[in-house]
């Protein structure tokens, strides 16, 4: 599976969206603490954050004996570049054409 | 009790197919900066205990701070504070922790880049504004790298 495939597989599940979420309102969170928000088991959590940090959305960091989780954005970023942006900008540079066109004609 | 309820931390995480060492310019050279974090640009010497700044490209200074650790091309430890924005300076020192490993993979050399940016107390304003700025950043230095050209020239907000 490719990269890109692994990210949209990650998002495409209510589950982790609802992991991100979680970390985005408080980042570096334990499994315990995670657990508390998801209604299942801890071992069925343990593999939505695999599948989430397999696909670089989520990384951890140790501290002392705690496994912490960090929600990164980076992956969302080249989402938003790739697949948003690219997308938006000639709609965005048509309507900016138009509005000049009309503008000018105004001012004949 | 979560880890935010004491600590501000960001982490970010990408990877880039390139070298170490080349990241390593890329993340020190002011030329290099220039081209991927909007115009801003970092000035140090790069060992420990040495002065650092990153400038705007007008030359008025955003952050400083100084180098702890510098271990090149693995990890670059820089201790940083906000000289800009009253309310932000006020919040005194972060801490910034670059680490850079490569990666085996087939189809070539790469990188993972893992940026830490933590401050020893919650909710900090500092951490919450430089992490809109981080991924935008990120993203121009990976394509920078890997293509000769950057996606984004606009800073958004920050």
């Amino acid at each position: 599976m490719s990269y890109g495939d692994k990210l949209f597989k990650a998002l495409a599940d209510p589950s982790r969206r609802k992991l991100l979420d979680v970390l985005h309102a408080s980042d570096g969170q334990n499994l315990g603490e995670l657990c508390e928000h998801l209604d299942m088991t801890r071992q069925a959590v343990t593999q939505h954050l695999n599948v989430l940090e397999e696909a670089n959305l989520v990384s951890t960091r140790w501290r002392g004996r705690e496994k912490l989780h960090f929600l990164n954005p980076v992956p969302l970023q080249e989402i938003y570049e790739r697949w948003i942006a690219k997308f938006e900008q000639p709609r965005l540079r048509a309507l900016h054409h138009l509005k000049r066109r009309l503008e000018d004609k105004k001012n004949d | 009790m979560t880890d935010a309820s004491t600590k501000s931390t960001f982490v970010y995480v990408t990877f880039i197919r390139t070298s170490p060492d080349r990241l390593w310019s890329a993340l020190t050279s002011p030329e290099f900066t220039k081209q991927y974090w909007f115009g801003m640009h970092c000035a140090s010497d790069w060992k420990a205990g040495s002065s650092w700044k990153l400038s705007f490209a007008d030359g008025r200074v955003a952050d400083a701070g100084e180098i702890v650790e510098a271990d090149r091309p693995r990890r670059l430890v820089i201790r940083w504070r906000n000289e800009w924005k009253q309310e932000l300076k006020a919040e005194g020192y972060s801490r910034c922790t670059f680490e850079l490993e490569p990666v085996v993979e087939a189809g070539g050399d790469v990188v993972k880049l893992s940026i830490t940016h933590e401050m020893d107390r919650p909710g900090s304003k500092l951490i919450e504004a430089v992490s809109g700025g981080w991924p935008r950043v990120l993203s121009n230095l990976k394509s920078l790298l890997e293509t000769g050209h950057v996606v984004l020239v606009q800073a958004g907000h920050h």
